[in-house]
């Protein structure tokens, strides 16, 4: 329609309805989160090699703590296992970190910007996703040539390759954590509509985070530690929390220390993590912009 | 939804609240109705010094601060209005309640027949709000990428989105800018392109808030004739928040003046002039620099500037005073003016006395 329309077919609401409207809508969300990803790809690149430091200090680490002991394993790992362990979860991490998502998220409250998802047709929670998602595109395509090297120069230390049921685990638990990370991050976020400044809830997480994820040790290794309820671990504790789904136990799965019904169960706990943190993402944004509208503004 | 979306495109402007024998006649149709709006803060006040800083995590002090008060108004179709007032008197304000950004304290508003604050899509589709110095326009990307992700998120038909771009690109001159990247346009150049991005689903009401900010006159003037076009032809409502005199001559017959959160005045233009201005601009050109004595006999505050004389006369007596000033010896030229807006609007923000404070300090 042109701008000199008479009124009548002016004042209709221009539209192509159903479903599909969506799904495209979000699809153009992905595609121009990425070219404007790639607008930065010089820092990118930089950041993506930064992140390989921390494995190789870990690497180190055990390296001397194994040449410490006369043991030939700790808790059920050897040293390859270990080396091997802590490149699984560098990949698992690759998927299931947020770097800048709730800092980006209460800034953007903080700073107003947020008005903008306010004022137009658009879903928020949809629209960080599919910026997240081409943020992890980006990084994987950069990241992808120097993840290769490090494998192919470290495959002595993995054990055989597992069967194409584990490896289908595997992939369906990195996705899980991909979206666990994406909606606990995303909510933590969304605590900016109620406190201005979230850094040190953020700082606070992570810490957490990095005892119980499987980052700092194999979330395995808990199991000998009792929790004063009889036949329950730390292990076990810890199963039933979100964090260990965004380490260790995609990396746990590849080297084959779960299976059968145990490997559903956890499956399933990952999945149902990721659908309470869903939830509580949809009710923070709800509740955070009903007070956000109450309040400022 | 399909079929209520339908019956919406119909009938644009009916709702639970309107007779349907309202709908798309143009004249008359009211698209914004306010009323006894109000809105208070609750700001927390903070004391200098890091010993009050301490006292602060364990107890604060806060007082209510009433942003809009109660206002009342009814927008038709196709108005140009002007919201003016002092900084802090509430018109962004009023346009975050409208715009469904914030909810009110008290009061109603719909607009289009939604409850703006209820956010419903259809209600979204059907307006945009460009804020002078917020970007909607994705600061990396050139706008044409912005604009087409406005194309999906409004779900505007391809051809029709292709002729809307073209003619609002073209009505401002920016053709060769879409392609740039947003952060390497002017100022001007941004709001320009703001603009269309607001433009381009066609809204039936648009919010500006300070739309000529910081630009300069070529740019106010390309936006102020954009505006102009762009409303005859699609017969567009605004409401603008401005400072600047010259966008309410250029664009509003009607104005709406707020101080303290409630309105001071509503109406035409012409009207605030008539009924604010006390005194006429009298601008004589003499044959030669005046006596003092010569000047003062007409007993008014003027100013001399060698054989031009200004002189402030009271409206009432303009009748009387003028023949005997065109009959004296030596007057070449005369002109009777306005006063200049800027200084009536002053004039009346000044006289707006603030009400008593909304609440007490706790």
């Amino acid at each position: 329609m042109s701008l000199s329309a008479p009124l009548d077919t002016a004042a209709s609401s221009p539209g192509r309805g159903g479903p599909l409207a969506g799904l495209r809508a979000w699809w153009t969300m992905l595609v121009i989160c990425l070219e404007e990803r790639l607008a930065y790809r010089g820092d990118f690149i930089l950041g993506t090699l930064m992140r390989f430091l921390p494995i190789v200090t870990q690497v180190f680490l055990w390296t001397a703590v194994f040449n410490a002991t006369s043991r030939p394993d700790i808790a059920g790992y050897s040293r390859n296992d270990i080396v091997a362990y802590y490149l699984l979860t560098m990949v698992t991490r690759a998927f299931s970190s947020m770097p800048g998502l709730s800092g980006g998220i209460a800034c953007s409250v903080r700073d107003g910007s947020i008005k903008k998802y306010l004022v137009q047709p658009v879903d928020y929670v949809g629209f960080l996703l599919a910026a997240r998602i081409a943020h992890k595109l980006v990084y994987y395509a950069i990241a992808l040539l120097p993840f290769a090297g490090v494998f192919v120069l470290c495959r002595g230390y993995f054990p055989t390759a597992p069967d194409a049921g584990t490896i289908a685990a595997y992939v369906l638990s990195l996705v899980l954590s991909f979206l666990l990370g994406f909606f606990m991050e995303a909510t933590l976020g969304m605590l900016g509509f109620w406190f201005l400044e979230v850094s040190s809830i953020i700082f606070a997480y992570m810490l957490v985070q990095y005892l119980l994820s499987g980052h700092m040790f194999p979330i395995d290794m808990l199991a000998g530690i009792p929790t004063g309820i009889a036949g329950v671990t730390a292990a076990d504790l810890v199963r039933w929390l979100p964090f260990e789904y965004t380490a260790y136990f995609p990396a746990a799965v590849w080297l084959g220390k779960i299976h059968g019904a145990d490997l559903v169960r956890d499956l399933a706990i990952e999945a149902g993590w990721v659908a309470v943190m869903a939830v509580a993402c949809r009710i923070a944004w709800w509740r955070g912009t009903r007070r956000y509208s109450a309040f400022g503004g | 939804m399909g079929r209520l979306r339908g019956v919406a495109k119909v009938f644009p402007y009916t709702s639970r609240m309107h007779n349907s024998n309202r709908r798309g006649t143009g004249a008359g149709t009211a698209v914004i109705e306010v009323d006894g709006l109000a809105k208070q803060y609750r700001v927390y006040d903070k004391p200098e010094g890091l010993l009050a800083s301490v006292k602060g995590l364990f107890h604060r002090t806060s007082r209510l601060v009433e942003a809009l008060r109660d206002v009342s108004l009814t927008v038709e179709q196709g108005e140009f209005v002007a919201l003016l007032g002092p900084n802090g008197a509430g018109k962004t304000t009023f346009l975050k309640l409208l715009s469904g950004i914030i909810t009110p304290t008290r009061g109603t508003a719909r607009v289009l027949g939604h409850v703006p604050w209820e956010r419903a899509d259809d209600f979204r589709r059907r307006f945009a709000l460009v804020m002078g110095q917020r970007n909607q326009l994705w600061w990396d990307l050139p706008a044409a990428e912005s604009f087409r992700l406005h194309k999906e998120i409004y779900r505007i038909d391809p051809a029709r989105f292709d002729r809307t771009r073209d003619e609002l690109v073209d009505l401002l001159g920016v053709r060769r800018l879409v392609l740039q990247p947003v952060r390497e346009l002017s100022l001007g150049e941004r709001m320009k392109l703001e603009l269309v991005a607001a433009l381009l689903h066609e809204p039936e009401v648009l919010f500006l808030d300070e739309p000529t900010i910081g630009l300069d006159v070529v740019a106010q003037h390309t936006i102020h004739d954009f505006l102009r076009e762009v409303r005859t032809r699609r017969r567009l409502t605004v409401i603008l928040t401005t400072h600047y005199m010259k966008d309410v001559a250029a664009l509003c017959e009607r104005v709406v003046v707020i101080t303290h959160g409630r309105i001071l005045h509503d109406g035409p233009l012409a009207e605030i002039v008539d009924r604010f201005t006390t005194h006429k601009i009298v601008t004589l050109d003499l044959d030669a620099t005046p006596d003092p004595g010569r000047i003062e006999r007409f007993g008014f505050p003027c100013e001399v500037d060698g054989p031009r004389v200004t002189l402030r006369i009271d409206r009432t007596r303009i009748a009387d005073v003028l023949p005997e000033i065109l009959r004296s010896e030596g007057v070449r030229d005369v002109s009777v003016e306005d006063v200049p807006l800027e200084e009536i609007v002053a004039e009346l923000f000044r006289a707006a006395a603030p009400p008593e404070p909304a609440g007490a300090a706790r």
